[in-house]
């Protein structure tokens, strides 16, 4: 029968070799040759957008990579699928937003500040998902197959 | 109760109980939000709502834990805590930095990562706060006449809890690198050591209420939360199948993560087994009640349920859809709700010398939030299943499916309705109880 002392051992040997094992995936799936993040095309741009899509907490509604509230629609792609000049129409517009009646807080953003949004935007629907974006957007699919 | 300072925890649990009720507010005002009645969207905008939900879950929990922590340490150490006052300080900084935040997520004053929506300012006074409690419970244990395998399995979750809040706060220009690190905290918390912090409470409350050796029960504690690591490290892995790195974690977190159910399962066989096997009948059923509740509700939310969307091949179709709320709602509800519910069931007659140990609103309370909360959890399922056939495999446009999906939350209403019922009778029993009193010291348990 299991000693207390074999279930200690258990306990930590297991916590640390996962751990350790945990380190080193994360070291490997961020190294160079490995990264699929798109990071080589961020610029100043996508940082500022990145900062703005923060400060509003636009996960609160949206999602974006499959992460966020599920109370508006998914942003990956969402250039691909409504264009550029939808989106910069709905961060500049003064009065809330909603279509089909679900409200977005007003942000009546500056053309810098939307471009800024849609940079970043651009950016997230350049990374690698590993298939994900072609699930999570089947209009953009439609249109890239067009 | 046995040591005076122990009286501190009830506070933390009053405080508890207060942000429960405003978590299920502002829970309410997104349920109404869903069936579009957003009356309240100029003051509460849904990104509001559930930022407050969500860190207030967090805050009331965490507020349990440390008065767990409070109550259970001085008994286990047996030793007085270091310095109730300094406890005191502890409360009343964590209160202020809460009720900052809250009243700063309605004036765009966040942070908009999910789950750690506070602002990097208030980040650095919650570490303050984390550190003192800290130093007041490892400096009672060190101090303290004995360490048992239950007060060090404690401390060493909340210590861990506050070591990983650290990687939250690195700022990162990607957003693939801010939710990998994101991700760092919010699964090795809730998937990691918070089960750890649970594990604890768990034996202490099997130990007091079954009266089953303490040996055997912290052996099987020690296998326990040795599977919750063995699984839940390399689990994390199931949040990063589609953020964008590499496919490696598709094979890992699909392995680890669908083990992560074993630990709940053990969980769940050690708390009825203990029960069974238990000569000791202690009088206070309620708190029974929770402690079994949470063993077995933890298993079926945080165990069954996360298996049903963890493989990479589902989680396809489910990552980023109501499928997660389903899961989220019963995990957090089970595993950390009911047992922090199950300590304050155990302690309060003992910290107030009332033993309203078997009260029919007490059972009503445990019955009806239960029922409720499975409710809710299966129409946010149903809703979500809804979600992914009608969004992801007909392609159909994401607010046509909304309105599809909208009766479901009518349901959710309803039986958040039975929930709320259930916490409400829950907290008048709190209240009835009193406060606590040195009268009440050295009273049989």
């Amino acid at each position: 029968m299991l000693s207390k002392k074999q279930a200690r051992a258990f306990f930590l040997g297991g916590t640390l070799v996962t751990f350790l094992i945990f380190i080193g995936l994360t070291v490997y799936s961020l190294s160079e040759g490995n990264d699929q993040s798109n990071k080589e095309n961020l610029t100043a741009s996508v940082v500022r957008g990145k900062e703005i899509w923060e400060s509003n907490n636009c996960m609160g509604c949206h999602t974006l990579l499959g992460e966020g509230a599920y109370y508006a629609p998914e942003l990956t792609k969402v250039i691909d699928r409504r264009g550029e000049g939808y989106v910069k129409a709905i961060l500049m517009s003064p009065v809330p937003w909603q279509p089909n009646g679900r409200k977005m807080v007003a942000y009546g953003m500056s053309k810098n500040e939307a471009e800024d949004v849609v940079a970043f935007f651009k950016w997230i629907g350049k990374i690698d998902l590993n298939g994900f974006d072609r699930i999570v957007s089947p209009l953009a699919k439609k249109k890239i197959n067009n | 109760m046995k040591y005076k300072s122990q009286k501190v925890a009830y506070w933390f649990f009053a405080f508890s109980m207060l942000l429960l009720i405003l978590q299920i507010t502002y829970g309410f005002v997104m349920g109404f939000a869903r069936i579009g009645m957003d009356g309240l969207h100029e003051f509460i905008p849904f990104n509001t709502a559930r930022a407050v939900h969500t860190n207030l879950l967090v805050v009331w929990l965490l507020s349990g834990f440390m008065g767990a922590a409070y109550y259970i340490i001085p008994e286990e150490a047996q030793n007085e805590l270091v310095s109730v006052k300094l406890a005191y300080v502890q409360l009343i900084s964590l209160a202020a930095v809460g009720v900052t935040a809250v009243i700063g997520y309605h004036f765009n004053y966040w942070e908009g990562r999910k789950f750690l929506e506070i602002p990097r300012p208030l980040d650095y006074l919650v570490v303050v706060n984390v550190l003192l409690f800290l130093g007041i419970i490892l400096l009672t244990l060190f101090k303290g006449k004995r360490r048992t395998t239950t007060a060090l399995v404690l401390s060493m979750g909340l210590l861990f809890a506050a070591l990983l809040y650290l990687p939250g706060m690195i700022p990162f220009d990607s957003q693939v690198l801010d939710s990998f690190f994101r991700w760092w905290v919010v699964h090795l918390w809730v998937e990691g050591v918070w089960e750890l912090i649970m594990g604890g409470i768990l034996s202490f409350l099997l130990i007091k209420l079954t009266g089953v050796d303490r040996e055997v029960i912290e052996k099987w504690l020690y296998v326990i939360v040795g599977l919750t690591f063995l699984s839940g490290v390399l689990g994390t892995g199931h949040h990063y199948y589609y953020i964008g790195v590499n496919k490696i974690w598709l094979i890992v977190g699909g392995i680890f993560s669908a083990l992560e159910p074993l630990a709940f399962l053990a969980m769940a066989l050690f708390a009825v087994n203990m029960y069974r096997k238990g000569e000791k009948k202690h009088p206070n059923k309620l708190a029974l009640y929770w402690t079994l509740g949470a063993a077995i509700v933890s298993f079926i939310g945080a165990g069954l349920l996360g298996f049903a969307h963890t493989l990479p091949q589902t989680n396809l179709y489910t990552h980023g859809t109501l499928v997660t709320a389903m899961h989220g709602h019963l995990a957090f509800w089970g595993a950390y709700g009911m047992i922090v519910l199950a300590i304050i069931s155990y302690s309060l007659p003992n910290l107030t010398g009332r033993k309203l140990y078997d009260s029919s609103r007490g059972r009503m309370a445990f019955w009806l939030a239960n029922i409720g909360m499975i409710g809710m959890t299966v129409a946010f399922g149903v809703a979500g299943v809804a979600q992914v056939y009608l969004e992801r495999k007909f392609g159909l446009d994401f607010m046509k499916v909304q309105k599809e999906i909208s009766i479901h939350f009518v349901v959710l209403i309803l039986c958040a309705t039975i929930f709320t019922t259930g916490v409400i009778l829950y907290i008048v029993d709190f209240y009835k109880h009193g406060t606590p009193t040195d009268e009440a010291l050295e009273s049989k348990e």
